[in-house]
């Protein structure tokens, strides 16, 4: 098989991975802001659902999440399609460890900014939302970026679940040709690309966050 | 208006199991100005914290403009303040902080005027204008634009009293705000608070480590020591005749260095 | 709708089953840990070195392992390897496949706890006249340790929670034989959920462990300078 061939197999799940990324990612923004927003809450009984949900999540495994939303659930008469089990699994994973992210983000940001806040009468939304929370989100840029990657590195567990993503259709090419190396090598720099441009593009908002900011010094 | 803009009454503070203040007693009039001096952990700072809602109280009463500040009135019984409470207390008073705590994602500007339209809700040509008023009272016209990362220390405390001021405050708390500062900056600082001196419309509190300057200006110094005010009185008496043993000291270890 | 039946009879009959199949997940952690730390040291060694091509090879095999997916390079693993004349059994491939991937993310660790002791530890060393062996066994190595050593322990602990993916080559751990199971009982609440269960207490009871030996080494006292 022309490698040409190989590539146009390859690019139909590549277009598939990218969906559930980009499906995904909305939702594991909102679980990071949601849980980590909570766990910083003076309600005791919100800081521990939201711990509660983030230590299940991370303390499993993403892979089991993946087959419990889709194969248990339907026994609770839930049943969901592949694509939204995988996207719910994932979303929930990664925005379990993204509210550790948002919570320390938001634990960095210098007390001072918050008395400063006080001082000046704002309500305590608005001293979340207008000083503490633009400061505390270019910090939380770069660990972003790197969970960014880990849910394009995880979309490839979707396979398993029957989605023809970029690993389903290598696995199956791989099984009808020989050539294995072009295969795989091929899907290898496919993520590798997915990876390196989501993070480009993560760091070129850091930079517009932080515009003014020089980060660490006492201002 | 009440006669006096400040009462401390029989405030007690602690922290943890350190007892800060007990039965603490102080009243400053209106426009009346205020320094209070005395070493570092005597609790100096603690009582503008106080003040500005940034520390609670654990016994007493504290009233502002005559109002109580951590307790109000709810069908005839006292009870803690509650956020509403505090909010209102809080537009008497602005305050300067040591560190500036400029908000170091906007331009010098919006720093000044984001919480004139968003707590007083003024229009952003009015805030705008106040703001550029202000910063000409310090000196800072050109820096409008400029994010708080590219001003000096100096700069940056100028730009710190001007957003306090924004505010309209009645009450303007200055805690150490030339400590963080390299000396040859300090004067630019001072000669602001000076201005407002001039002006006798605000009562001010001043915690502050410049002698010379909280002679200048004060009508009244407070040498606290060990959370009580061991001796106040004028300046020329607490510098030129104290008479307690400690303010003594205080001040000689201070006048040598 | 279907009743929340969970079946205790069988959940008994699987357990012991998946406690046997976990022995087999905790073989593989074990295995790959111990790859990874030699890869980490490696790579990381790599990275200092003078040669550029040498360090920028290094740097652009660690980002690439770490931003590929696992369960890719294990595949590749399991097709490739046997191309090349390497036949190896499940556990071996998946032994290599996590130390490769997991080696990658150690050697960042292992190299930002030597980059995490100050300048001035090295210029005293010389001042001392100590060789560079005994600089970085007695000086370096027992300060970058305390920052080193829990970040290893959570990236094994996410190691471990990435093993369920060798079920993907037919290695039977925990997840493989839940699905095995499963199917044959039409079952799949109680062997999935009794897996997640499993991995919850392990990765607890670890990070757990990580976090108490952290605060036993407090890092007061020991004033990086």
């Amino acid at each position: 098989m022309p490698v040409t061939e190989i590539l146009s197999a390859l690019m139909g799940g590549a277009v598939i991975t990218m969906k559930i990324v980009v499906m995904a990612l909305p939702l594991a923004t909102l679980m990071a802001f949601t849980a980590g927003l909570m766990r910083m809450s003076e309600r005791r009984s919100l800081r521990w659902l939201a711990a509660i949900y983030v230590e299940f999540f991370r303390g499993t495994s993403a892979l089991i999440q993946l087959y419990w939303i889709y194969f248990v659930l339907p026994l609770f008469g839930l049943s969901i399609d592949a694509v939204t089990a995988g996207v719910v699994a994932l979303g929930l994973n990664i925005g379990a460890y993204g509210s550790e992210v948002v919570r320390g983000g938001l634990l960095s940001v210098d007390k001072g900014q918050t008395e400063a806040a006080i001082a000046l009468n704002f309500k305590p939304r608005q001293r979340l939302w207008r000083i503490i929370m633009p400061q505390a989100l270019v910090g939380m840029m770069p660990p972003f970026g790197n969970l960014a990657i880990e849910l394009v590195k995880a979309t490839s567990l979707v396979s398993l679940i029957t989605i023809a993503d970029l690993t389903y259709r290598a696995k199956s090419l791989a099984d009808m040709t020989l050539q294995v190396e072009q295969i795989f090598g091929l899907v290898l720099v496919f993520y590798f690309l997915m990876a390196q441009a989501l993070n480009l593009g993560l760091r070129a908002l850091e930079k517009r966050l932080g515009k003014g900011m020089d980060r660490g010094g006492l201002t | 208006m009440t006669d006096y803009a400040i009462e401390f009454d029989k405030v007690t503070k602690r922290f943890g199991d350190n007892l800060l203040f007990e039965n603490f007693d102080l009243k400053i009039k209106q426009n009346e100005i205020v320094s209070i001096i005395g070493s570092s952990g005597s609790g100096k700072s603690t009582l503008l914290r106080i003040l500005m809602t940034l520390e609670t109280i654990d016994a007493g009463m504290v009233r502002v403009q005559g109002e109580s500040l951590w307790h109000m009135q709810k069908n005839g019984a006292w009870q803690p303040a509650n956020e509403r409470h505090l909010h209102r207390m809080r537009g008497q008073l602005g305050m300067v902080f040591q560190h500036f705590n400029l908000f170091p994602h906007m331009t010098v500007l919006r720093n000044i005027t984001e919480a004139p339209m968003h707590v007083l809700g003024q229009s952003k040509e009015t805030a705008r204008a106040q703001a550029l008023e202000l910063l000409r009272l310090v000196g800072l016209e050109d820096k409008a634009d400029a994010f708080p990362s590219e001003l000096s220390g100096g700069q940056k405390q100028r730009v710190g009293i001007a957003r306090a001021l924004a505010m309209k405050p009645s009450i303007l708390l200055l805690d150490e705000i030339t400590s963080a500062l390299d000396p040859e900056l300090v004067d630019e600082v001072l000669e602001v608070i000076r201005k407002l001196a001039a002006e006798d419309a605000f009562t001010m509190i001043l915690v502050t480590h410049e002698m010379y300057f909280a002679r200048e200006i004060s009508d009244r110094v407070c040498f606290f020591d060990a959370g009580k005010v061991v001796e106040e009185g004028p300046p020329e008496q607490i510098f030129n005749q104290p008479e307690h043993e400690r303010t003594r000291a205080f001040l000689s270890s201070f006048l040598s260095v | 709708m279907i009743e929340f039946d969970w079946d205790w009879a069988f959940a008994w009959e699987v357990l012991p089953l998946l406690l046997d199949a976990c022995l087999i997940t905790l073989q593989a952690t074990l295995l790959g840990s111990m790859l990874a730390i030699v890869m980490g040291l490696l790579l990381a060694l790599l990275r200092r070195s003078r040669w550029k091509t040498v360090s920028y090879s290094a740097y652009w095999w660690m980002e690439f392992v770490r931003s590929t997916p696992l369960l890719v390079q294990i595949y590749f693993l399991y097709y490739v390897a046997p191309e090349w004349g390497l036949n190896m059994s499940p556990m071996m491939t998946g032994v290599i496949a996590l130390g490769m991937h997991y080696g990658a993310y150690l050697s960042e660790v292992f190299r930002s706890g030597i980059d995490g002791v100050g300048k001035g530890q090295w210029e005293a060393s010389i001042a001392l006249n100590l060789s560079p062996y005994r600089t970085y066994r007695d000086v370096i190595l027992p300060q970058a340790l305390r920052s080193m050593i829990p970040a290893s322990g959570n990236y094994i602990i996410a190691m471990f929670k990435e093993t369920p993916q060798l079920s993907a080559i037919t290695l039977l751990e925990m997840l493989q034989l839940a699905k095995i199971m499963g199917s044959e009982n039409f079952r799949y609440l109680e062997p999935f959920t009794l897996v997640g269960l499993i991995y919850l207490v392990l990765s607890l009871a670890a990070s757990t462990g990580i976090r108490l030996a952290e605060r036993r080494f407090p890092k007061e006292g020991f004033t990086l300078s």
